[in-house]
């Protein structure tokens, strides 16, 4: 017999066959904070700088000049981008190289990468990435030491269950959250920001 | 009200001066109090110790004797609680479903039996004393007793209660693990011991002589000066305020 | 079939392991610090949550579901990754999980794989059969390449490094990754094994994870971090090896909305962990091009078996039981001669063994409770481990002194009248026990003076 066979004939063997119906599973807990749109932003903002990102907001037609407030702060001279990140998010005066392929030595030699988002958590600080042609294969913004990330208000969801919901026709694509920059507190529990992720993050916020 | 004592077996064997102090207690408040002879032990031990069948027997027993019982007074936190978390499910196999069902209702540890049956928190006692109160595993997750024990303790005359510092860990009696793993229960007893003689109360109190016993066993052995003694006892205590004490009242 | 716990068959004892460990005063220092760190953290960060009971109530109700229709969830899984491109595999124990992983390594010519830190592995021994095959797994977890290179023994579940402390890890550091000189920093030992381990993440052609998570619905893997380690080894290998225990599948992808909340506030105390990796089979253009996904047994379906300790395998290794365990608080995790230490490890390995072994966790517990109260997904922990025992009991493995003493006792217990006659009894061997002392209990603790009077010879004589 096969393991499969097998697993599954052991695990009908222990829990029967006659299951009845199936069980219930009351969800009356929060999925919503009840905020208002700029409380929300806000609270996404308390998380953020907690984690020690640094935050700009902007509105849409200023996010190229944003972008090189934010590589000018950084002392960066250019990222890498993701193929289909819009064009004019991009500055003039920095050099921005295309994903198309790169490998992963190209990647760990960059300075940076900018990307878009698909969502955020307020509550949590999370933003999630799943991977679209403006945010790129999941190398790009994992490798280089610093992830410059815009985030739309509009994506901004309030709590884990209704940002979890939003991904409705993402939830088979990579999907990747980010609290803040890796951490760990492995040794002596002394909290240490900065392991293998990318050490800088910073995130443009964009108004509707 | 008629209210009937079920001592609890090590109390009735070891410590007889809590009987006698809820006895006084609850008379002092115009109750009467009777003793079921035929009563012995709520089955803990075996229990929790993995002999199942025999805490069924010993739980059938508990019920014979006290089937007819309208109030039923325990000064153990720890057997109020083997009742109610495991009672109902011993009772399937004993077919007493109904049974326990009728009585559970009616048991009351010691000190939710005088704050929520009689109403009461000053009980008429006197005991001029620094206190610390140790809240046993089950007082404190079981029967989530809360504050109930501290508001009786503070209506007594010339106590001085004082905070016991991380008072939600466990001591380390867990009934035989005190024995098949005396070290590590040592090992947590220091860490009581340690919490106890910092708050520089001369008594340690609780509502579970179990806990008592192991934690005064440490304390006596060490020689701190610090004496455990069971909630009831203070309550039953009369003690002579000193002028200077009636004067802080 | 041999269904291997790490090397918990051939530990010792939990009280002979404890006698050592209590002498080790820098080890529960360490361990002291820890959890009381991250047990302040967690609540904190769980009282900040008005709805925690209802997230852990629907947490517990989704595991019920998992366990009652394990079978169909498992095949709906497979059918869906496997939609997805993954490829799924199926092992019944330790050793035929192993066997396939070395399968797929050695099926590409690849002597060497990156590893992010997973429970399951350990459990396996993974490590060992790999090297016996000439393969090279590195760990890649901070924690996890601190007992590798030490060639140490997890200690928590969450953090397993917990017992060594800096100035051990430096050196370690320095010997085994040939530096002449090295910060004394945490900062700087992590900036070390960034380096040390960057090289790894870009070259490794194999990555290896477990699963904190595996969705039923879609075929999906959830990989729960904090270094970014994970990261790297789901994302850059050309080829990918997921080994999962069975009892990791959630119904539906929403489900993950629940855990993701109860997880990272119980496991290290944080809102949200730093990283989530959620993918599906595999997506051209991103990650690995071959994803195999092996659902291992290992005694889990005979862990099921049993209705009263069936829930034990609800649990999604928080490990906040172990940091608010008073017991573990004194002997760190390796007393428990398991990977799965404290009061989870407690129930979880006897079982997995079939009660074969490890006989002596379930009385590792002053059954204290407070591992029932912060379990994220209400394991009644004190209650599985008084199940355990009874089981322990009616298999007849405690001894038949101790058997006799309880049937006694119970048969005393029965009658009033022969619990009177026996109360007389201790009276008379209260002088032989005062001079003597009880043993385990006296080397500690004076006992109490036994009363010239019980209490129901007081009620006769004065109420009667």
């Amino acid at each position: 017999m096969s393991a499969k066979t097998d697993i599954l004939k052991s695990i009908r063997q222990s829990v029967g066959e006659d299951r009845g119906a199936e069980l219930p599973v009351n969800r009356d807990y929060c999925t919503s904070l009840g905020l208002d749109p700029e409380a929300k932003i806000h609270l996404f903002i308390d998380r953020l700088v907690d984690y020690n990102a640094t935050v700009y907001r902007t509105d849409h037609a200023g996010i190229a000049a944003t972008v090189a407030e934010a590589l000018g702060v950084r002392g960066k001279r250019g990222l890498v981008i993701p193929s289909g990140l819009p064009s004019e998010w991009l500055p003039n005066g920095f050099h921005f190289t295309v994903d198309r392929d790169l490998d992963y030595d190209t990647l760990d030699a960059a300075e940076g990468a900018l990307t878009s988002s698909t969502s955020a958590i307020a509550f949590t600080g999370s933003i999630i990435l799943t991977h679209s042609p403006a945010e790129g294969r999941r190398a790009i913004s994992l490798i280089p030491d610093y992830h410059l990330c815009v985030v739309f208000e509009s994506q901004i969801r309030e709590t884990v269950p209704e940002a979890i919901r939003g991904l409705k026709d993402r939830r088979t694509s990579p999907i990747t959250t980010i609290a803040g920059p890796s951490a760990t507190a492995d040794i002596e529990m002394m909290r240490v920001k900065g392991v293998h992720g990318p050490r800088t993050l910073d995130v443009i916020i964009v108004a509707a | 009200m008629l209210i009937s004592l079920f001592v609890a077996c090590y109390n009735d064997t070891l410590f007889p001066e809590t009987g006698k102090a809820v006895v006084t207690v609850l008379e002092r408040l115009g109750h009467t109090v009777e003793f079921r002879e035929a009563q012995t032990c709520c089955g803990q031990m075996h229990y929790n110790t993995g002999y199942r069948p025999e805490a069924i027997a010993v739980m059938k027993h508990f019920v014979e004797t006290f089937r007819d019982a309208e109030t039923i007074c325990v000064p153990s936190s720890s057997c109020v609680s083997m009742m109610r978390e495991h009672y109902p499910k011993m009772a399937k196999d004993a077919g007493l479903e109904l049974e326990i069902e009728a009585l559970l209702p009616r048991i009351y540890e010691f000190s939710e039996l005088l704050v929520d049956k009689l109403g009461i928190t000053d009980v008429g006692a006197s005991y001029p004393h620094t206190v610390t109160m140790h809240t046993s595993c089950h007082s404190l997750r079981s029967l989530h007793i809360g504050d109930r024990p501290e508001r009786l303790l503070n209506s007594v005359q010339g106590l001085n209660l004082v905070q016991l510092p991380a008072a939600d860990q466990c001591c380390g009696f867990g009934g035989t693990f005190a024995i098949k793993n005396a070290e590590v229960s040592t090992a947590m007893l220091q860490e009581k011991i340690n919490a106890i003689t910092s708050t520089g109360a001369s008594i340690c109190t609780a509502g579970d002589n179990s806990c008592l016993m192991h934690i005064g066993g440490g304390l006596s052995r060490q020689d701190t000066g610090v004496k455990c003694i069971h909630l009831a006892e203070i309550l039953a205590a009369r003690e002579p305020l000193t002028n200077q004490e009636v004067a802080v009242q | 079939m041999s269904i291997r716990v790490g090397e918990a068959a051939e530990a010792p004892d939990f009280r002979q392991a404890a006698h050592a460990l209590l002498a080790n005063k820098q080890v529960r220092a360490n361990v002291r610090r820890a959890t009381e760190t991250i047990r302040n953290k967690r609540a904190n960060v769980v009282g900040e949550m008005p709805d925690w009971e209802q997230l852990r109530d629907s947490g517990r109700a989704i595991k019920r579901r998992v366990m009652r229709n394990l079978d169909n969830y498992l095949e709906q899984f497979e059918a869906a990754c496997t939609m997805a491109g993954g490829q799924v595999h199926w092992a019944r124990d330790a050793d035929e999980g192993n066997r396939i992983v070395t399968q797929i390594i050695q099926s590409h010519g690849q002597k060497e794989i990156i590893k992010v830190k997973t429970m399951t592995s350990d459990e396996t021994q993974l490590n060992p059969h790999l090297e016996a095959n000439g393969i090279t797994p590195w760990e890649t977890d901070l924690a996890d390449l601190i007992i590798q290179l030490g060639h140490d023994k997890p200690s928590h579940i969450v953090v397993p490094a917990l017992h060594k402390n800096k100035a051990e890890i430096r050196a370690l550091f320095m010997e085994k990754m040939g530096l002449s000189d090295l910060g004394t920093r945490p900062e700087d030992l992590t900036a070390a094994a960034r380096t040390y381990l960057r090289e790894r993440f870009l070259r490794v052609k194999v990555g290896y994870s477990g699963a904190n998570f595996a969705v039923a619905e879609t075929g999906s893997v959830c990989v729960v971090e904090s270094e970014g380690n994970g990261r790297m080894c789901v994302t850059l290998p050309e080829v990918m090896i997921t080994m999962v225990g069975i009892e990791k599948i959630v119904p539906s992808f929403d489900d993950l909305e629940v855990f993701l909340q109860l997880l990272p506030r119980s496991a290290t105390g944080e809102r949200m962990n730093p990283y989530n990796s959620i993918w599906t089979g595999v997506t051209p253009g991103d990650g690995p091009k071959e994803f195999h996904v092996i659902l291992l047994d290992n005694g889990r379906t005979k862990v099921l078996a049993d209705e009263e300790s069936r829930e034990t395998l609800h649990c999604i290794r928080c490990a906040a039981c172990l940091n608010i365990c008073p017991v573990y608080r004194q002997t760190g995790g390796h007393a428990y001669g398991s990977i799965y230490s404290g009061p989870i490890g407690a129930i979880l390995t006897p079982q997995l063994q079939s009660m074969e072994h490890s006989q002596s966790l379930p009385y590792a517990s002053s059954l204290c409770g407070a591992c029932y109260d912060v379990c994220p997904v209400k394991i009644n922990i004190p209650e599985i481990l008084i199940h355990l025992r009874s089981r322990i009991v009616e298999n007849g493995d405690r001894g038949a002194a101790e058997r006799i003493g309880m049937r006694m006792a119970a048969y005393t217990m029965s009658d009033s009248g022969r619990f009177s006659g026996a109360q007389k009894l201790v009276k008379i061997g209260a002088k032989p026990l005062e001079s003597l002392g009880l043993p385990g209990w006296s080397a500690s603790r004076d006992l109490p003076a036994i009363p010239k009077e019980s209490f129901r010879d007081w009620w006769k004589k004065n109420k009667q």
